[in-house]
């Protein structure tokens, strides 16, 4: 009897833990649904892809994020991070001249340096996440300056010799977006590391008592550098997804993609306040977001209104979060 | 300060303390320093724990209890002196090497993380796994059949933010047992827990003792001491000063060992206030969410004391009447005629100020000046055409703490650098600026040395000779009898008891304030 009653309130304490994701889900489908009714062209094959490819960037750069929203953290230089990964990359490329595949290393290699940065003055130095990361946002815009000379950089197209990178990501003959089969790989990876490993357990700890984490005898220092690195791999993911989708990347550019991904996160039913992440949630938050950018411009109404429906939407998101954790 | 060393300690141990022969020393502790920024903690802190054994360890606030402890689990590292753990010479750099060596510590402010389930929380750091890839379901069956030995029952799913304060704790002992630890040391583990509770955690120490495992039990409670424990060490000021037997042990001798002297107060004899004075303020039949139907009246140059567990809803009731809280039902009367207190602002409107449990957290700005702190309740006093006058404000809050000589050299100094004694009057001053009749007291000596604690009282004395009356909740059986005129005893929620001070005893109070069935023939 006792048993049972533990249970009910378990299975109601879940559908609280877990109803900003399901808000989240319906909101979408919802969205989805509504485009398609009254959308002109929206519910399109050609429509689908393109909502699709518009959201990988993003979702890549929203990925890595969760880990550190999830650890009470922000990291608000991902977007510029990026940015900054593509265009050394495409120096790497184009002035250099280094082979396709040993330049997109070297975007992964740039992220995950500025990651590893960003942990080390977290996690070791103590400098509050935002000031931080805010730091290594203006040092990556720099450096892309820098290293470009502030010339834009070119990846090749799908004709180029080295087209082989752009079909990577890109519509197969038969018309299969290969970028979906990249970042689905990605996404289950990210949701593997958050649920499956002590990594993700770990993240959600330092994020819900960091020192009672330390005190449970867990390197805690080392995890939560590790987060940063992480997510600087997932934003390195994002940097490549950009320069196959768009081609030309500039330098100094990027910012304000932190935040949008910060949005999809918070949408997603991540709480900012640390302590709990959902990689699926994020997944969902991305969508929403790409949704209302397609989707209103097909009803008719231009780009500010997408920033303006986002705006709505993450405001309502934390208002959720903080109802929930008040409830606690 | 007499130090004895530790070794002739054991000598003694081995004619008297010892009860069974077979035992061997698991941990011994001796000339333990340790200071924080140039100030001693400890000096000359020590003790010795045998296998299986319920160790008592005692002394007042600041004795350096915890700090002892946090340095024998690894929390804190020592300045010098010697531990031996299972003899072997240790030098803890992080909790994980001393829970390596079975060595665990269950804090007095539970360390959990409230998202994270049960059985993550017993088994972090030391998951199934293999590689980075945990084994979530296995841990889950493991937490089950600790628990279960235990004899708690726990769903092991759930986030642990989720249970009772005693659930957690019986989490946190389950994930010092997990860890196989051999030592446990266990800080105030009955501050937040019920009766029943209390009996639940006696009947597991008791097991675990039964299986060989040592226990640090650290209380200020002295009948548990004398219920759970084999031998008692008191701590003062940092020293080691003895530790004796729990069974040859008298409470008066402990407490004459923890302070250095005898204290045993005199309670008031009779109140002050007689029946004929008039109430200034009445409540009835006030309720909340935490609050049941609480009617009680207080009398003009009244101290009325509120008894109660933790948890027994006291810092709620006085929240509830100062309008921090919202109120779902009852009324509230000042001299007679009905006021609504929907929030602080109405209840200083009405003369009522109220000093905060937590003073750093909600009584003071601790980083402004006593000047800014003490003038934050009456600034539009000083303002004119919405600047305020500095000088003037200065001046005032000159006089307000003269009255009641907080010692500083002057009221731009920080709250920050005053002591406890002198923060407590700078919180009064706020109010007595602002012309209060009622002053709620939550909690007024928490943490605050004897000598100023007494220099509270006499304050608190002063304030009802004036007139002013007092509610005063207090944990802290001693001050409440000394101190008030009435007592109110609350529990669960209720007021179970009102109490004239001649008529009020220990025991009294401690029957009104438990949770039991029998209170209820009592209470009708």
């Amino acid at each position: 009897m006792k048993r049972q009653i533990e249970k009910e309130s378990r299975g109601g304490l879940k559908a609280l833990l877990g109803s900003q994701r399901i808000i989240a889900l319906l909101t979408l489908t919802v969205l989805f649904v509504f485009f398609s009714l009254f959308g002109k062209n929206f519910f399109t094959r050609d429509s689908v892809v393109n909502l699709f490819e518009s959201s990988y960037y993003t979702l890549c750069l929203a990925m890595g994020m969760t880990f550190i929203v999830a650890t009470g953290g922000i990291d608000l230089s991902i977007g510029t991070v990026a940015m900054c990964g593509a265009v050394i990359g495409g120096a790497a490329y184009n002035v250099w001249h280094f082979p396709m595949w040993l330049s997109l290393i070297v975007i992964l290699l740039v992220t995950m340096t500025f990651g590893a940065v960003n942990g080390f003055m977290v996690s070791v130095l103590k400098i509050p996440p935002f000031v931080a990361t805010m730091g290594s946002m203006m040092i990556s815009q720099g450096v892309g300056y820098i290293v470009s000379s502030v010339q834009t950089m070119r990846y090749p197209i799908i004709t180029d010799p080295d087209g082989w990178f752009k079909r990577l990501f890109f519509k197969t003959v038969s018309g299969f977006p290969m970028g979906v089969f990249w970042v689905g790989l990605l996404f289950f990876t990210a949701v593997f590391l958050m649920r499956y490993t002590r990594f993700g357990k770990y993240v959600c700890a330092i994020g819900s008592n960091k020192e009672a984490t330390r005190l449970s005898g867990v390197n805690t220092r080392k995890w939560e550098w590790i987060a940063y690195i992480v997510s600087g791999v997932f934003t390195g993911f994002g940097g490549m997804f950009y320069a196959a989708t768009y081609t030309s990347v500039i330098p100094g550019s990027g910012s304000g993609n932190e935040m949008n991904a910060l949005a999809a996160v918070v949408i997603g039913g991540t709480s900012l306040a640390g302590g709990y992440g959902t990689i699926l949630g994020t997944l969902i938050g991305v969508f929403i977001m790409s949704i209302l950018k397609n989707g209103l411009l097909t009803v008719g109404l231009q780009q500010q209104w997408q920033v303006l429906f986002t705006g709505l939407a993450v405001l309502l998101a934390v208002y959720l979060d903080i109802r929930r954790n008040r409830k606690k | 300060m007499t130090v004895l060393p530790l070794n002739t300690l054991e000598d003694d141990g081995k004619a008297g303390q010892r009860l069974k022969e077979e035992k061997r020393i698991v941990v011994s502790m001796k000339n333990i320093e340790k200071s924080f920024a140039g100030i001693h903690a400890l000096s000359g802190a020590g003790l010795t724990l045998m296998e299986g054994q319920v160790l008592g360890l005692i002394g007042e606030n600041g004795a350096g209890k915890s700090t002892l402890m946090n340095i024998l689990s690894g929390v804190l590292r020592r300045d010098g002196g010697e531990i031996w753990v299972q003899e072997k010479s240790v030098d803890y750099k992080n909790p994980a090497e001393a829970l390596a060596d079975g060595i665990c510590m269950i804090h007095q402010e539970l360390n959990l993380m409230p998202q994270l389930s049960v059985a993550d929380n017993i088994f972090i750091g030391r998951e199934s796994r293999k590689g980075p890839i945990l084994f979530r379901s296995r841990d889950a069956e493991r937490a089950k059949a600790l628990l279960d030995d235990m004899g708690v029952a726990i769903p092991v799913g759930m986030p642990v933010g989720e249970l009772s304060v005693a659930k957690q704790q019986m989490v946190e002992i389950a994930k010092g047992i997990s860890s196989h630890s051999r030592i446990l040391i266990m800080d105030e583990p009955t501050a937040a827990l019920s009766g029943s509770e209390i009996a639940d955690l006696f009947r597991l120490i008791r097991q675990l003792k039964e299986n060989g495992v040592s226990i640090i039990y650290i209380s200020h409670r002295l009948e548990e001491l004398f219920e759970i424990t084999d031998s008692i060490t008191v701590m003062r000021d940092g020293a080691y000063i003895d530790t004796i037997e729990t069974s040859s042990s008298k409470m008066e001798q402990l407490i004459r060992m923890m302070v250095g002297r005898v204290i045993y107060e005199e309670p008031k004899s009779c109140s002050r206030v007689g029946e004929d004075a008039a109430v200034v303020l009445e409540a009835k039949h006030l309720s909340s969410g935490d609050i049941k139907d609480a009617s009680f009246e207080l009398r003009e140059g009244e101290i009325l004391g509120i008894a109660g567990l933790m948890g027994a809803g006291r810092t709620e009731l006085a929240r509830l009447l100062f309008g921090a809280d919202k109120r779902k039902g009852g009324e509230i009367f000042k001299d007679g005629k009905e006021i609504h207190i929907r929030s602080p602002l109405d209840a200083v409107r009405h003369g009522i100020g109220y000093l905060s449990e937590d003073r750093k957290e909600l009584g003071l700005a601790v980083n402004l000046s006593i000047s800014d702190n003490v003038s934050l309740t009456c600034l539009e006093e000083f303002t004119h055409m919405g600047v305020v006058q500095g000088v003037r404000v200065k001046e005032r809050v000159r006089q307000e703490i003269e009255k009641i000589s907080v010692k500083t050299p002057s009221v731009d100094q920080l709250v920050r650098n005053l002591s406890g004694g002198n923060q407590q009057k700078v919180v009064i001053a706020k109010w007595l600026i602002k012309n209060c009749q009622i002053f709620i007291f939550d909690e007024p000596t928490r943490g605050i040395d004897v000598g100023a604690k007494s220099e509270i009282y006499k304050l608190m004395n002063a304030l009802v000779e004036e007139g002013k009356s007092i509610i005063m909740i207090s944990s802290e059986m001693p001050e409440l009898l000394r101190m008030s005129d009435r007592i109110l005893v609350m529990c669960e929620g209720r007021i179970t008891g009102k109490l004239l001070i001649q008529e009020a005893t220990q025991e009294k109070i401690m029957r009104l304030a438990t949770p039991c069935q029998s209170r209820e023939e009592a209470w009708n």
